[in-house]
C-alpha cells in the first residue's frame, strides 16, 4: 500500500463523531465610513492612503512623491502612469531586482484590515509586488468591502496563480519587537482610493 | 529531557529572564486590544472550532478533494507518512533539477521533520529567510517560539551574529541597520536560489489552493523568482472551503501579534507559468492523534503562538527549554503524543492557570489537556517516584477527614517552631521563590463552627 492509501485508510478506519459546518452568513462588524476605517487602518501598519477624484489625477499625485520621482525603474500597471520596464518584454523576473517602483491596479479594498486584493490574472510576473522598492496600489473608492467575509464572496479563488491581500509595506519585528519597515519587500506603500 | 533544570539555566539571568517575560506579555496585550476590538470575536472562535471540528470528521474526504483540485490546476501533489519520507520526497524534488539552493519561508513542519540537516548532509545550501529565523539559523540554534523565532535574542545578540557572518560593525545594535544588512544579505539568497519552499496556514479542500501568511513577504519573493516551489504541509491544515478562510485570518495575526492582517496573506493555486508547484502532505503521527478522542482537537491549532505569549511558563522558561520544535502549551500536548518517555515533564511544568484556553483562537481545551496528560502520564508510569508517592500519601490524606484534620492540626502548630533549615531545604522546590504564609491558630473548620455558635447566641 502507499502513503496515500495508508493515510487514507487509517483516517477511515477511525469512528469520529459528525459535526457540522457553521453558517457564516453571521451579524459581522460594519463600519459607517468604510474609507475611513481603511485609511486608518493603512496608515497604522506604516502605509499611505491618497484619496483622489479621478484617476487623471494619478501622474500629478504621484509627482509629489519622492520614491517615484527619484525612481530609475518603474513598472506600471495603470493606463495613465507610463513606466519604463515593460513586464511583458522581461522573459526572467530575476531582471527585476533592480524594480524602484511598481504601480499597478487594486481589485478591491477591505476597510476592516486596510488590505488591497491584487492577483497576477494580468501581470507577467508575479514577482513585482513584492520585488519592488516602492509599490503603490489604485483602487476605486467604490470597490470597498467592509470585512474578510464579504470579500472572499466576491473573489473566485483559483482563477489565478496568486492572489494576495496586502496590508503596508513588507516589515518584521524579529529584532526585539523594533517595528523595521521594509523588510524583504517594498519599502512603502501607497494606496490611491479614486473617486 | 526534563524542563525543570532547562528552565532553571533560563531564569538563572534574572533580568533577561524578566526582559523575555515582558517582551512576550507585551505582545498578548497587543492580542487582548486587537480582540476586544471585534465584537463578534467569540461568534468567530466558535465558528474556527466548528470548522475544524467538522473537517477533522470527513479529513479523509477533503484531502481527496484537495487533491483532485490542486492537480487540476496543475499542483502535484505527494503523501509523506513520516518525516523521513516527506524529506525524501523534497531532496528528490531538488535533485532532479539540479537544484542546490533552497530558500525557505517559515515552516514548523520542517522543523518537525528536521528538514534542513537532512538537507545540508546532502549538499543542500538552505537558508531560512524569515528574519528571526535566519537570525537563529545563523546562532546555530533552533526557533524558540513559532511566530517570533528570535524572540529569546536581544538586539546586542542579533548585532554580534550579525558582525560575524554578515559583516556589520561591531557592537552595532539599531534594529533598523541590522535588518537592512539583513535585506540585502537575505536578497542575494533570494536571486541565487534554485527553489523555494514554503510553509501552509491553510488549504483548501474546494479550490486546491493554499494560503500563506508572513509580514515580510519573503514566502513571497522565495516562489516568484525560482521555478519551483515546494509547499510543506501537514494533513490538518485543511479546511473545507475558501469562504472559511475568513473566519481564519480573521483570527490568526489578531491571536498571533494583534495586527489586523498580515502584510501579505497570499492564496497559492498551480504553479506560476513555466513553474512546478508540488504539495507534500505530511502525517507523522497526526493520524495517531487523531485516533485519540482525548487529545483529537490539539490538531485543531493553526499555530499563532497565542497561547505562547500568555502562558506564565513559558514567558519565563524560554521556548528552548521545552526542547521541541513547537513548545508552550500546545506544544506540551503535540509532543508527548509522539514520544511520552522523552517529554513527560512538560504537561508538568503547567501551573493549570487555564490562560492559554482562554486566547485560543480555535477553542482548544488546551490545559484540560495538558491535565489529562498528566494523568495518562502516570498510567504510563512516567512520572518520578517522590512525585508519585506525594500524590499516593495527597490522595489519602483528602479521602481520609479525620487523617486530614490531624495532619492540619499537626502542621498548624508544629511549622511555626520548625528551625528554618528543617522547612525550607533542598527537598523543598516550592519554598525556593516562596515563603510559607503565616499559620493561623484555628482551622477553617474551628473558625466557622466557631462563628456558628456564636451567630446562634
Amino acid at each position: 500500500m502507499n502513503s496515500k492509501d495508508r493515510i487514507l485508510s487509517d483516517l477511515r478506519s477511525q469512528q469520529l463523531p459528525a459535526a457540522e459546518l457553521p453558517s457564516l452568513d453571521q451579524a459581522w462588524t460594519r463600519y459607517e465610513d468604510p474609507s475611513a476605517q481603511f485609511t486608518s487602518l493603512v496608515e497604522s501598519v506604516g502605509g499611505r492612503v491618497v484619496r483622489l477624484p479621478s484617476q487623471g489625477d494619478l501622474p500629478a499625485a504621484l509627482a509629489e512623491i519622492q520614491a517615484f520621482t527619484a525612481a530609475q525603474q518603474i513598472v506600471s500597471g495603470v493606463a495613465e502612469i507610463v513606466g519604463n520596464v515593460d513586464l511583458t518584454q522581461v522573459d526572467d523576473p530575476h531582471a527585476l531586482e533592480t524594480v524602484d517602483f511598481a504601480v499597478f491596479p487594486g481589485e478591491f479594498a477591505v476597510a476592516e484590515n486596510g488590505a488591497v486584493w491584487v492577483t497576477d490574472e494580468r501581470v507577467p510576473h508575479r514577482a513585482i509586488y513584492f520585488i519592488t522598492q516602492h509599490l503603490a496600489l489604485v483602487v476605486a473608492a467604490d470597490q470597498m468591502v467592509h470585512h474578510l467575509h464579504e470579500a472572499y464572496a466576491r473573489i473566485s479563488l483559483g482563477t489565478s496563480s496568486l492572489g494576495v491581500f496586502i496590508s503596508g509595506p513588507s516589515k518584521t519585528a524579529d529584532i526585539e519587537q523594533s517595528l523595521v519597515i521594509g523588510a524583504h519587500g517594498p519599502r512603502s506603500l501607497t494606496v490611491f482610493l479614486i473617486g | 529531557m526534563n524542563h525543570a533544570p532547562l528552565a532553571a539555566a533560563f531564569v538563572k539571568d534574572r533580568p533577561r529572564a524578566e526582559w523575555h517575560d515582558a517582551t512576550l506579555w507585551f505582545v498578548r496585550a497587543k492580542r487582548d486590544k486587537a480582540a476586544q476590538s471585534l465584537p463578534e470575536w467569540e461568534t468567530l472562535r466558535e465558528c474556527a472550532a466548528q470548522i475544524k471540528a467538522h473537517t477533522q470528521y470527513r479529513l479523509a474526504d477533503y484531502l481527496e478533494q484537495f487533491e483532485r483540485e490542486a492537480t487540476k490546476r496543475g499542483a502535484v501533489v505527494h503523501w509523506a507518512r513520516d518525516a523521513a519520507e516527506h524529506n525524501k520526497i523534497v531532496l528528490g524534488l531538488l535533485r532532479n533539477r539540479g537544484v542546490t539552493r533552497l530558500v525557505k519561508s517559515k515552516s514548523m513542519l520542517t522543523e518537525e521533520c528536521h528538514l534542513n540537516p537532512y538537507l545540508e548532509r546532502n549538499g543542500i545550501e538552505v537558508v531560512d529567510t524569515d528574519l528571526g529565523e535566519r537570525i537563529v539559523q545563523l546562532a546555530g540554534e533552533p526557533p524558540s517560539h513559532i511566530v517570533l523565532p528570535a524572540i529569546h535574542k536581544k538586539k546586542e545578540d542579533v548585532g554580534a551574529i550579525f558582525h560575524k557572518f554578515l559583516g556589520t560593525e561591531e557592537g552595532a545594535t539599531d534594529p533598523n541597520y541590522l535588518a537592512e544588512a539583513a535585506r540585502a544579505h537575505l536578497r542575494a539568497k533570494f536571486v541565487a536560489a534554485g527553489a523555494g519552499l514554503t510553509g501552509v496556514n491553510f488549504a483548501i479542500a474546494e479550490t486546491g489552493g493554499l494560503v500563506v501568511c508572513t509580514n515580510e513577504g519573503n514566502a513571497d519573493l522565495g516562489v516568484s523568482l525560482p521555478k519551483l516551489h515546494i509547499a510543506s504541509m501537514g494533513i490538518e491544515k485543511l479546511i473545507p472551503r475558501a469562504e472559511d478562510l475568513g473566519v481564519f485570518i480573521r483570527l490568526l495575526a489578531r491571536s498571533a501579534t494583534g495586527q489586523p492582517i498580515t502584510a501579505y496573506t497570499s492564496h497559492f493555486h498551480g504553479p506560476r507559468p513555466s513553474g512546478e508547484l508540488h504539495i507534500v502532505l505530511v502525517d507523522n503521527g497526526r493520524t495517531g492523534i487523531r485516533a485519540n478522542e482525548d487529545f483529537r482537537r490539539s490538531l485543531n491549532c493553526i499555530r499563532c503562538g497565542a497561547c505562547m505569549n500568555t502562558c506564565p511558563v513559558y514567558r519565563r522558561s524560554g521556548g528552548h527549554s521545552y526542547e521541541t520544535s513547537v513548545p508552550g502549551p500546545i506544544g506540551s500536548i503535540l509532543a508527548p503524543a509522539g514520544d511520552p518517555a522523552k517529554f513527560y515533564s512538560l504537561p508538568q511544568a503547567c501551573s493549570l492557570c487555564g490562560s492559554c484556553t482562554d486566547v485560543c483562537p480555535v477553542k482548544i481545551d488546551l490545559h484540560h489537556q495538558l491535565l489529562t496528560w498528566r494523568g495518562e502520564l502516570g498510567r504510563q508510569g512516567l512520572i518520578s517516584w517522590p512525585k508519585r508517592l506525594g500524590m499516593k500519601l495527597g490522595s489519602f490524606m483528602f479521602r481520609h477527614p479525620a487523617v486530614y484534620r490531624m495532619v492540619g492540626a499537626i502542621a498548624r502548630k508544629l511549622t511555626p517552631w520548625l528551625p528554618r533549615a528543617v522547612v525550607y531545604n533542598r527537598f523543598n522546590d516550592w519554598g525556593r521563590q516562596r515563603e510559607l504564609p503565616e499559620f493561623p491558630r484555628e482551622s477553617f473548620r474551628q473558625q466557622f463552627e466557631r462563628r456558628q455558635r456564636e451567630q446562634q447566641r
